[in-house]
């Protein structure tokens, strides 16, 4: 059986789809909705290359190195972030984070 | 074909196991290890279909880099992650139902969808064939070529975000003996050096 543009795209969807769900059930910590989101990310990126490699047109690939880049500025960014917070309150619960103030 | 379909369904499966394993499991450490795994599966799926220089990308940047990374943060950061994880059960029925909408309006679109006839005549950079050149040669050529640009600034958000982490997470700490090299250059000998007389017997 010949594996199609359709079998990448179904598998990026159930990927992107966990990504969202793990954002609701893990609300609390914000480690694992940052996981979450690299999971959406990578399915982003197969859904790229897939269709890059089933049209033949290399730009999808290169904006999928792209994506990559933005991703892993996202991830620093956002544990450098973390860290200060952790630092300043001693927690990470991300409900507290509507006291912060000015 | 065989093998491919098989290799396919195997990294498949193996990527969203892990990724149901990312968000579902209670220890953090857990979960970064289960990512890498996802990464490398999806590595696997990507080299499966000819993209070897994104494949890997992935490894290196992504669990080299972003992967290690959180390790390293969850590792740093003294956490109760099971406090945290009290009271995940009641999102459980509104994320799975978002969760379910989602995957069926996906698999909708994707139902109804076919590639246009005209799809292959628009491509913007054509895949040259594999015994002319390599993939990752053929990116170069792209992405040095007309995507410069977007290429240069792709660097300036790197180093804007190196800069921001920096200057996030610097901290100046209290009572650190650091090294004044001006101090010690500019000394003269005359404030430091005294030439006492001593007399015997009684000392300084």
């Amino acid at each position: 059986m010949e594996i199609g543009l359709a079998h990448y795209l179904v598998v990026a969807a159930i990927m992107f789809v966990l990504g969202v769900f793990g954002i609701f059930l893990n609300r609390k910590n914000v480690i694992v909705i940052l996981m979450s989101i690299e999971l959406m990310l990578l399915a982003v990126n197969i859904n790229l290359v897939a269709f890059s490699v089933y049209l033949h047109d290399l730009v999808g690939q290169v904006f999928a190195m792209f994506v990559l880049t933005v991703a892993a500025a996202e991830a620093a960014i956002g544990l450098a972030i973390l860290v200060v917070y952790f630092r300043n309150r001693g927690n990470i619960a991300v409900t507290d984070i509507n006291q912060m103030k000015g | 074909m065989i093998v491919q379909a098989l290799a396919f369904y195997l990294f498949s499966a193996i990527m969203v196991a892990s990724a149901v394993m990312v968000i579902a499991s209670r220890n953090p450490v857990h979960s970064v290890v289960f990512l890498i795994t996802a990464f490398f599966n999806a590595a696997g799926l990507l080299l499966l279909i000819g993209a070897e220089f994104v494949a890997m990308i992935l490894i290196i940047v992504y669990i080299g880099a972003v992967a290690v990374l959180f390790l390293f943060v969850v590792m740093m950061l003294d956490v109760d992650f099971g406090q945290l994880r009290k009271g995940a059960s009641q999102y459980l029925p509104l994320g799975g139902a978002v969760g379910l909408v989602l995957l069926a309006e996906l698999l909708l679109v994707l139902g109804g969808w076919v590639v246009a006839p005209s799809a292959g005549t628009l491509a913007l950079a054509p895949t040259p064939a594999v015994e002319q050149m390599s993939n990752t040669v053929a990116l170069g050529h792209v992405l040095y070529t007309h995507y410069f640009y977007v290429f240069q600034a792709s660097g300036v958000v790197l180093l804007i975000a190196m800069i921001g982490a920096i200057v996030l997470t610097l901290r100046e700490r209290q009572g650190v003996r650091r090294q004044r090299i001006e101090g010690q250059v500019s000394r003269r000998r005359d404030e430091v050096v005294a030439v006492t007389k001593v007399r015997v017997g009684e000392g300084v």
